[in-house]
């Protein structure tokens, strides 16, 4: 160890001091959304950082008010759909990429990997006018179909599928089994970790869409919670903490999804980094 | 465990496989009887494998015809070939436990479930894993990991079994024990056996018969007997026999149109013959093994018994073959004369 290397004591206060600095930068709009929601409306702007009042008709009137447990419904089956129909093209294409023998595997994989490069806002305009042109807006198709099958979910699986010994895949088939039921009785049993992962990112990414959302939907009854809040915003002025506590109500469904399946989060962020 | 297997020899046909450029197997034909142990030997990259693959179905050959009984398979898929294979890292599914490793054959082959355990436990019996049904492969040892490989391959009671050097990754101790225990294995299955390895000691121990095969072609098939008293070749010659045998100048033996080789307990130092320098002297314990170079191209390794005197290292020594156990090669192609 060098000389000059401050004591061990030292760099994990260091280490931590600057932990908790960057935890307080990113918890206090939390802890500001939480006491305004808590607090009735008149009493918001005294005080705004002591929770001096409490009170959970905001919450009561942000849910009725604003539709909440409509969008929310929205915004679950739309997460819902887009998660599991994006499992099972990621896990079929994947497949495919990492399996089976066909012609150009190698430049087709690489023209799906460069969708990757290609963000949203660029494909937005003209995906819009395609769900128009299918009289798809203000439904959940237009809400789901753009979202179905992702260049990452295919790589992520496929890089896990690549680590399958190609002995295994020849022993299945000397006992008898196709592609579709290595598929169903190996490949994916062993990929279980990094499908979770996969699931988890679909389901936080969908359930925070905003800006398709508020591109296609016109109609009240298809709001989804994202762009339902931006309506509570914009019809009570007059109750600044409404939309404080619509947040909340959006935020409590994921927050309970991460802490349950949290697990499967960081194994599938680090799966393939460690031989296994 | 009562063995019902129908009658399954393997015919090889002017069997070819290339890939790209390279012949892998190179017109390749094959006789292999019913209920045969078949040893496929030979060095790294002779195609030894791919053949044997070709058997099992798990590569196309390029070229010529695979019979297995009365059927050409050349177009029969894996799995209806009625053949069971073994690898060499085993190919346990590690996310099954070993009862279901062992009766998934049988499970893709919709066996009810009462059958197909009882076919497991039977299985698992035989090669002494009953205790370890529950457990993951990853929890076993590298051999019980072997014998579950080797009951999932029986458990289904094919015609043949094709084995890709199933025993190159256990510890010397292991691999001898479960050599004899394959052999055993073989005469209680009664069935055919097609094993691949590149060990030459496998290759003695547990075959009746042995394809020795270089760059694609089989250079001589025979029992083990046969390929060690007779080598077809100098390569044959020099490949089984540990150590191998030795191969004089032409002309330093006998004629000058023919090579003469000596297995090295064939071999002996003597007063007059031909001329070499003792390389290296080691003491094995219940024999002695002079390594002597002859020439820049030729060495020769003599064996003699544990506590005779030996020349020391630099010594000059005279090398001559036994008259009764000469081996001679043509010198250009290098195959037997005599």
């Amino acid at each position: 160890m060098a000389l000059d290397t401050p004591p061990k004591g030292w760099r994990s206060f260091a280490r931590y001091s600057m932990l908790t600095i960057v935890a307080l930068f990113i918890l206090f709009p939390v802890y500001t959304t939480v006491i305004a929601a808590l607090k009735p409306g008149n009493k918001v702007l005294d005080n705004p950082l002591v929770p001096d009042a409490f009170t959970l008709d905001v919450l009561k009137d942000a849910w009725t008010q604003g539709r909440l447990g409509r969008y929310l419904m929205n915004t679950t089956v739309v997460a819902f759909i887009v998660t599991s129909v994006q499992l099972v093209t990621s896990i079929a294409s994947a497949y495919a990429f990492s399996f089976l023998k066909f012609p150009m595997k190698r430049l087709v994989f690489g023209i799906f990997l460069s969708t990757l490069l290609v963000p949203l806002e660029v494909t937005l305009v003209v995906n819009r006018r395609t769900i128009d042109s299918l009289g798809w807006l203000n439904s959940f198709q237009g809400l789901t179909i753009p979202f179905v099958a992702t260049a990452f979910g295919t790589f992520l699986l496929r890089q896990v599928f690549m680590q399958i010994p190609p002995d295994l895949r020849e022993a299945a088939q000397m006992d008898g089994l196709g592609h579709w039921g290595f598929m169903k009785e190996v490949a994916i049993p062993l990929v279980r970790p990094t499908l979770g992962a996969l699931g988890l990112f679909s389901f936080l990414a969908s359930w925070n869409q905003y800006l398709w959302p508020s591109l296609i939907t016109t109609e009240d009854d298809m709001n989804t919670l994202q762009t339902g809040l931006r309506l509570l915003a914009s019809s009570d002025l007059d109750k600044p903490n409404l939309i404080m506590a619509g947040t909340i109500i959006a935020a409590v469904p994921i927050l309970i999804v991460l802490v349950v399946f949290q697990k499967q989060l960081v194994r599938g962020l680090t799966a393939g980094a460690v031989k296994g | 465990m009562q063995y019902d297997s129908s009658v399954a020899s393997i015919r090889l046909v002017g069997v070819s496989k290339h890939f790209g450029d390279v012949k892998a197997v190179d017109n390749v034909s094959l006789d292999i009887a019913d209920r045969d142990f078949m040893i496929l030997l030979g060095p790294s990259g002779c195609g030894k494998s791919t053949l044997l693959r070709t058997i099992a179905g798990l590569e196309d050959p390029t070229a010529g015809e695979v019979w297995i009984g009365d059927c050409m398979v050349n177009d029969v898929e894996p799995k209806d070939r009625d053949v069971s294979m073994v690898f060499q890292s085993y190919a346990l599914y590690p996310h099954k436990s070993v009862q279901a490793n062992i009766e998934f054959p049988l499970k893709v082959r919709g066996v009810n479930k009462a059958e197909r355990a009882e076919a497991a436990k039977q299985a698992a019996e035989v090669l002494g894993l009953t205790p370890y049904l529950e457990r993951r492969p990853g929890a076993l040892s590298g051999g019980q990991r072997q014998r579950v490989a080797l009951a999932r391959a029986i458990v289904r009671q094919p015609a043949v079994f094709c084995m890709d050097e199933p025993l190159s990754n256990l510890d010397a101790k292991l691999r001898a024990e479960t050599r004899a225990e394959l052999v055993a294995l073989h005469d209680r299955l009664n069935a055919t056996f097609v094993y691949v390895t590149h060990d030459q000691v496998e290759a003695m121990t547990m075959g009746n018969r042995i394809a020795v095969m270089r760059d694609g072609i089989i250079e001589q098939v025979g029992s083990p007997k046969e390929v060690y008293d007779k080598p077809a070749s100098v390569f044959v010659a020099q490949f089984i026999g540990t150590p191998p045998m030795n191969i004089f100048p032409a002309g330093s033996v006998e004629a000058a149109d023919h090579v003469v080789g000596a297995r090295p307990e064939h071999t002996h130092l003597t007063s007059s013959g031909v001329a070499a320098t003792v390389a290296l002297v080691e003491h094995l314990g219940h024999e002695i093994q002079v390594v002597c170079t002859i020439d820049a191209e030729h060495r020769a390794i003599v064996r003699i018994p544990a506590g005779t005197e030996v020349p020391g290292n630099g010594s000059s020594v005279f090398l001559t073959a036994d008259e009764n156990h000469r081996h001679r090669f043509n010198v250009k192609t290098g195959l037997r004369i005599s």
